[in-house]
């Protein structure tokens, strides 16, 4: 340390009147302290991530790894009753995912194929809009994320979402039938979830803090290279931003206005 | 007074009965637990902070971690000696205290706390 309160104070104001705060004034303290601590630490971020889903590249086997990958990774229980299944991605017919683009004389490959889904991290989410504890908001980077510790299982959320991208915990996790989940909880390094909560795709937040992409974009490029494209959509220059540029693409429900930031190329 | 007898011997009857628990237990109070380090704790010498401000602020510290990290994501702990942690109960506390049921169950049973962190967080496999 090496400073005292006087020191701190005097250094202070003076910065203040040079304009000089935050990490300037760090420097001024205590030079290199601010670099070597945050140093070796990787996080990765961006101002509005997006994902661009190339639905030629998507097929039936990619979305089942795309799903693995991701629920083996988040300890998601297989329930193996859909009616109280959780899903953090999953895949839907054409007719389903875009049913106000569908018609009867659309292509059959389209009309037939398997459709990557997952929450769109919607710039406008009505989850969050009608969360009453606030347990499920929008981040600084674009992402909608679920806070277990405040979630009330009330579901408002999963009512709003129209994208049927929210799974509510029916009964524990951990008590999930074994002959289905074998080895559960499958990652020991991620928690599981609790009875009585909403869950849903959080982007792999807990993966971009260290540098990784999310799960499903790994397990779908690892079939093929940009099968999923994922990135920051407001930089000009990224990756998805070209993609966007290069391809014609769709969105799900963009008349509802939540403004959905999974795009796909049709 | 009628029955002055009878009524005395019952009264002292009947709040021996009622006291029977302070009693019976005098002279025995059960003493405070000593939680257990692992060997990879005491080789560490020191938990992220001190041994004091652990003992008597670890809730409040990962209430705050929690918060910081979920929905702020902030998710490094720079200690007051300088080191930085990533804040993670599972990930960090747990790699050292890795013996649950004799670090952090002894004093939370003794105390008669019942946190929730273990309805989703996993804790580490304990051998034996």
């Amino acid at each position: 340390m090496g400073i005292d309160r006087r020191k701190f104070l005097k250094i202070a104001g003076v910065s203040a009147m040079l304009g000089i705060s935050g990490k300037a004034g760090f420097e001024l303290l205590a030079p290199g302290d601010v670099e070597a601590s945050v140093k070796d630490i990787p996080l990765t971020t961006a101002n509005k991530w997006g994902m661009v889903v190339d639905m030629h590249k998507m097929t039936d086997t990619v979305l089942e790894k795309c799903q693995n990958a991701c629920h083996t990774i988040h300890n998601v229980p297989d329930w193996n009753n859909p009616r109280i299944e959780i899903k953090w991605n999953w895949s839907e017919t054409y007719e389903h995912v875009f049913s106000e683009r569908e018609h009867e004389y659309l292509d059959e490959h389209l009309l037939e194929k398997n459709i990557f889904v997952a929450c769109n991290h919607c710039d406008n989410p009505p989850c969050c809009r009608v969360c009453p504890t606030r347990a499920t908001f929008k981040r600084d980077d674009g992402i909608v994320v679920m806070d277990p510790h405040r979630c009330i299982g009330c579901r408002f959320c999963m009512a709003a979402c129209p994208f049927g991208a929210r799974s509510f915990n029916y009964g524990d996790p951990r008590k999930a039938p074994a002959e289905y989940n074998p080895d559960f909880p499958t990652n020991p390094d991620y928690p599981t979830r609790t009875k009585g909560v909403v869950e849903k795709c959080n982007f792999c937040a807990e993966r971009l803090a260290k540098g990784q992409l999310p799960a499903c974009v790994e397990a779908a490029n690892m079939q093929e290279a940009d099968t999923i494209i994922f990135g920051d959509l407001s930089d000009h220059s990224s990756n998805v931003r070209r993609a966007l540029r290069e391809h014609y693409t769709i969105r799900r429900k963009p008349e509802l206005g939540t403004g959905p930031n999974i795009y796909y190329i049709v | 007074m009628f029955d002055g007898g009878k009524i005395w011997t019952l009264l002292l009857i009947f709040l021996a009965l009622m006291l029977f628990p302070l009693w019976y237990q005098k002279g025995d109070a059960v003493p405070a637990p000593e939680p257990e380090l692992t060997a990879a704790a005491k080789e560490a010498g020191k938990c992220v902070e001190s041994k004091e401000f652990m003992t008597t602020q670890h809730m409040k510290m990962l209430d705050q971690w929690r918060m910081e990290v979920v929905r702020d994501g902030e998710r490094y702990y720079t200690s007051t000696d300088g080191k930085t942690y990533d804040k993670s109960l599972q990930l960090t506390c747990m790699e050292c205290h890795s013996n649950k049921s004799k670090f952090c169950d002894k004093c939370h049973e003794y105390a008669g706390v019942d946190p929730f962190c273990w309805d989703c967080h996993i804790a580490p496999k304990e051998s034996e």
